[in-house]
């Protein structure tokens, strides 16, 4: 299986009071060729802004300001805006939090799907229509003709998610970035979207980095999982591993606080603490100020993601350096 | 009335051409908006909630229409020799033969002053004014002049301000600094004295009326069409767009123009009223377009103080001014109503 995404010691940083402070820290991923990555972690731990600098729409005054991001093993970075705009929509697709509000009131869906294709290929205005409505049967949308000339405000939240992964899906991208695409939904609305990217996963052949925070998302849609704080990763592994015998101190918080491995009358496990805010994130292992284990070294430096023993997860923990 | 310097055929075509070019473009622009479920959601409405001001500006727009079809030649009894080789409208024909020698009191037999026998008793509504012509027929002839004033001008202002405003919403920083610098300097400068200046430059043409009004008034919707922008620019099927690789272009075109096209039509509609105003303001100064209700207004002040009072020359000037700018921003208001992108939703 050939690598698909390769991000190399991504940083993006935001000017904050005057210095820039890298929101995403040295970040490296790698994606397969169909696979489904998972990128976890709590509001504001730069998932988000990873998945933005993938297609280099870092908002301003955001700027990458170091790190390679690799597609089929070509760094995209040093790319003019013609090229990058040839990469976005056909090569990499992206479908976002809010479906309520990632379409044009005022244009009929049909066509907004459309203009997502015809940026990309030259196609009869026919034959499009055609492959439109197709997948629009494809993703689950019912009566597809009738609703590929309705305005969204004519839809419901899950129609127009599943609206949107058409217009992603339409240039058949080799990779979908998924940014908390079943946050806005509710619970069986999020069921049903789930299921169609795993399908669509396999049909496809999409490779996909899936942004959440969600755990239940990420145990039935990963193959690999990544775990942010604090805009650094500190775990990554397969799915099976890193949720079986999480390693970091974080990813086991984390996994703790899940309201399904609370004992019944105990109190919610939880982590200690508040995530820092970017402009006062400490010297060292951005966790320590929450981790139980932090130990003099951890303030010194930032622990790397290093190899552990076969069979577990690669963590950025000086307390698994030394005792395994 | 309009440019002198054109021959009187050449004058005949060119009104009969954008009577043409209208009716055509009212056409098609009908056919669009019956094909868009949003446009014919918002007519239908509009026309549900203010059916007697969108028909009574239907007449204005009628009357002016009327007064645009012109043709050379044909004269009637009773005229000088001049008037035959004019251009001459519907409504000039249709009052040909009516001019008197002065004034003369509504439904009048005899002339004002002289009490000498007029050429046509009784039948003049609202008598004549100074030069003898039929007030009736002067202010219809004044419908043409207040929609030209508004229409041509919306016509300069709206674009210049959508393009600034647009492009400085979106892209902002230093594009949004100039436009702004621009519109700062303008607003700046008081109004009416820019517009003296501008029409003492340009002379006293129609068009040059236009322009000067055009250049005063497109600074407040190019505030509100950059704010939109803004705010537009944010939202989430903009990243949507821009991620699918569409470019800026495509992205205003697209997404940025048609969420602002419900401000365009209400600014169009309540800047055209103010425009007309304006107008009469100018010509209350001596600098306004010939033949306006504006003018009528002006030069019939003075008759106000005779004895016994000359009043039939401002009141139907006065009325038809009032009754168009009325029903002009009762339309617009109905219109803001019904393209509130709020109350989108609930009504279709």
């Amino acid at each position: 299986m050939s690598t698909l995404l390769e991000l190399e010691g991504l940083t993006t940083s935001f000017p904050i009071e005057g210095k820039l402070v890298p929101i995403v820290d040295e970040v490296s991923l790698k994606i397969d060729e169909g696979k489904c990555l998972a990128l976890v972690g709590e509001s504001g731990c730069g998932k988000s802004m990873t998945a933005l600098s993938i297609l280099r729409l870092v908002p301003r005054p955001g700027v990458i300001t170091s790190g390679e991001i690799r597609i089929d093993g070509r760094n995209i970075l040093p790319y003019s805006v013609p090229q990058m705009r040839a990469v976005r929509g056909d090569d990499v697709s992206m479908i976002f939090q809010e479906p309520m509000t990632s379409l044009n009131p005022v244009t009929r869906v049909g066509d907004q799907v459309l203009e997502a294709l015809r940026l990309h290929e030259k196609v009869s205005k026919k034959a499009a229509q055609q492959r439109g409505v197709a997948l629009f049967k494809r993703v689950g949308i019912p009566d597809p003709e009738a609703r590929f000339r309705s305005y969204p405000h004519q839809m419901s939240g899950g129609l127009k998610q599943r609206v949107m992964i058409a217009m992603a899906l339409i240039t058949k991208p080799r990779l979908l970035l998924a940014d908390e695409p079943t946050t806005a939904l509710d619970v069986t609305i999020q069921a049903q979207i789930i299921e169609l990217l795993r399908e669509l996963q396999r049909d496809f052949k999409t490779a996909i980095l899936l942004i959440t925070h969600d755990l239940g998302v990420v145990n039935q849609l990963a193959d690999e999982i990544s775990v942010m704080y604090a805009g650094r990763v500190v775990e990554t592994g397969p799915r099976q591993k890193l949720l079986g015998s999480p390693s970091h101190p974080y990813t086991k918080g984390l996994l703790a606080a899940l309201p399904s491995r609370a004992l019944p009358g105990q109190p919610l496990f939880e982590i200690q603490g508040t995530v820092p805010s970017p402009k006062d994130w400490p010297e060292g292992c951005r966790f320590r100020g929450r981790c139980a284990e932090a130990r003099e070294v951890c303030a010194a430096s930032i622990p790397r993601l290093q190899d552990n023993p076969p069979g577990l997860t690669r963590t950025a923990c000086f307390a698994r350096e030394e005792s395994p | 009335m309009t440019d002198t310097s054109l021959s009187p055929a050449l004058q005949a075509l060119v009104s009969n051409s954008i009577v043409l070019l209208l009716i055509v473009g009212g056409v098609l622009g009908g056919r669009a908006i019956r094909k868009n479920d949003i446009w014919r959601g918002a007519c239908s409405g509009l026309f549900a909630r203010r059916r007697l001001s969108v028909i009574v500006v239907g007449l204005y727009v009628l009357v002016a229409l009327a007064d645009s079809i012109s043709w050379v030649g044909g004269s009637a009894a009773g005229e000088d020799q001049v008037a035959a080789h004019e251009a001459r409208s519907l409504i000039d024909r249709a009052f040909a033969g009516t001019k008197e020698k002065s004034y003369s009191a509504p439904f009048s037999k005899t002339e004002f002053y002289d009490k000498s026998p007029l050429r046509h008793p009784k039948k003049h509504w609202f008598g004549t004014d100074v030069l003898g012509l039929d007030v009736v027929y002067v202010t219809l002839k004044g419908a043409k002049v207040a929609l030209l004033i508004g229409g041509l001008t919306s016509l300069i202002t709206i674009p210049l301000a959508l393009f600034f405003g647009m492009t400085a919403g979106y892209f902002g920083g230093k594009i949004d600094d100039a436009v702004f610098l621009l519109v700062s300097i303008l607003a700046s400068m008081p109004g009416i004295l820019l517009l003296i200046v501008l029409i003492m430059v340009m002379g006293r043409s129609t068009l040059s009326v236009c322009i000067a009004l055009g250049i005063t008034s497109w600074v407040g919707f190019c505030r509100l069409s950059r704010g939109e922008a803004m705010k537009l620019r944010e939202l989430d099927y903009v990243a949507a767009a821009r991620a699918l690789g569409a470019s800026h272009t495509k992205i205003l075109m697209r997404h940025i123009l048609p969420n602002l096209m419900h401000l365009v039509v209400i600014t169009f509609v309540l800047l055209f009223s103010s425009l007309v105003l304006a107008e009469a303001t100018l010509a209350w100064l001596g600098i306004g377009v010939d033949g306006s209700w504006g003018q009528m207004i002006a030069a019939a002040k003075d008759e106000l103080s005779r004895d016994p009072i000359v009043w039939w020359n401002i009141a139907p000037a006065g009325a038809a001014l009032f009754f168009l700018l009325l029903a002009v921003n009762l339309v617009g208001d109905a219109l803001r109503d019904v393209l509130d992108p709020r109350t989108l939703g609930e009504r279709t």
